[in-house]
């Protein structure tokens, strides 16, 4: 099954709403509620990066019967260093993400913590893909 | 342990979403107006305790399974708050104490806290 969800960059109101949408899926699916949160928070991590850094992303979802795959690519400014954007305290948050209460530098590390598996690849100027996958057994 | 309706009444707060059973037990607290903070935590039956009343206040705790929070410092949820909180059954209630007050009354009457 695939899903496809579009991030606005910048809308703090939105942002969640794909992370929303796909814990509702797999809800719907009877994954263990474990994996769904362990899912859903790196997900909506993820979303909020994107929000908070890029002009406009996307949720790009893949289930499978025993995996689930999110790729969450954006245009954006890219990550420089990822090994410093992956350390925890590290962050390049405006004062604006960190009044939403983001921004202290907690995303990425958290991510790989609620996934199985996290690939990074980033290009300055271009954008960043983040994949996340969760197995379901 | 504690109940929702000693939360309501040692704190003097109001249920301003949601239509809880007033019984219901909730076993432990998390105090923090970091989100970041929030999505660390893994634990269940979790009472929210935040002076961060935004929508990413809601969202994070639709992500993290925790159906209560607390709004503390007489910090107001907007409509939308409400809308989002009710359609993911989070229960919202609000008070004036500061964080630091609502804490200790809390964890006086046995809320417990997740390390």
């Amino acid at each position: 099954m695939e899903f496809k969800f579009t991030i606005e960059g910048g809308n703090f109101s939105k942002a969640g709403s794909a992370s929303s949408e796909v814990k509702k899926i797999l809800k719907q699916l009877n994954v263990n509620p474990k994996i769904i949160k362990r899912t859903v928070v790196s997900l909506y991590e993820a979303e909020v990066n994107v929000v908070a850094h890029a002009f406009e992303g996307n949720m790009n979802v893949d289930i499978d019967t025993d995996k689930i795959v999110v790729k969450i690519e954006d245009k954006g400014p890219g990550i420089p260093d990822i090994d410093q954007a992956m350390q925890e305290g590290y962050s390049t948050a405006t004062p604006q993400v960190r009044e939403m209460g983001f921004g202290a530098g907690m995303g990425l590390p958290n991510i790989k913590r609620n996934s199985d598996q996290m690939n990074i690849t980033s290009k300055v100027d271009v954008g960043t893909e983040v994949e996340i996958i969760n197995y379901l057994g | 342990m504690v109940k929702v309706a000693d939360v309501v009444d040692k704190l003097n707060a109001r249920v301003i979403c949601g239509s809880c059973d007033m019984n219901q037990e909730i076993q432990f607290g998390f105090a923090s107006d970091l989100m970041s903070d929030v999505l660390t935590i893994d634990t269940e039956n979790l009472l929210l305790i935040t002076g961060l009343n935004n929508l990413q206040t809601i969202r994070t705790s639709e992500m993290s399974d925790i159906s209560f929070i607390l709004f503390v410092r007489d910090k107001k949820a907007t409509e939308e708050m409400k809308e989002l909180a009710c359609e993911n059954e989070i229960t919202l209630l609000e008070c004036g104490h500061s964080m630091f007050r609502a804490c200790s009354i809390l964890n006086e009457i046995g809320l417990q806290p997740v390390y």
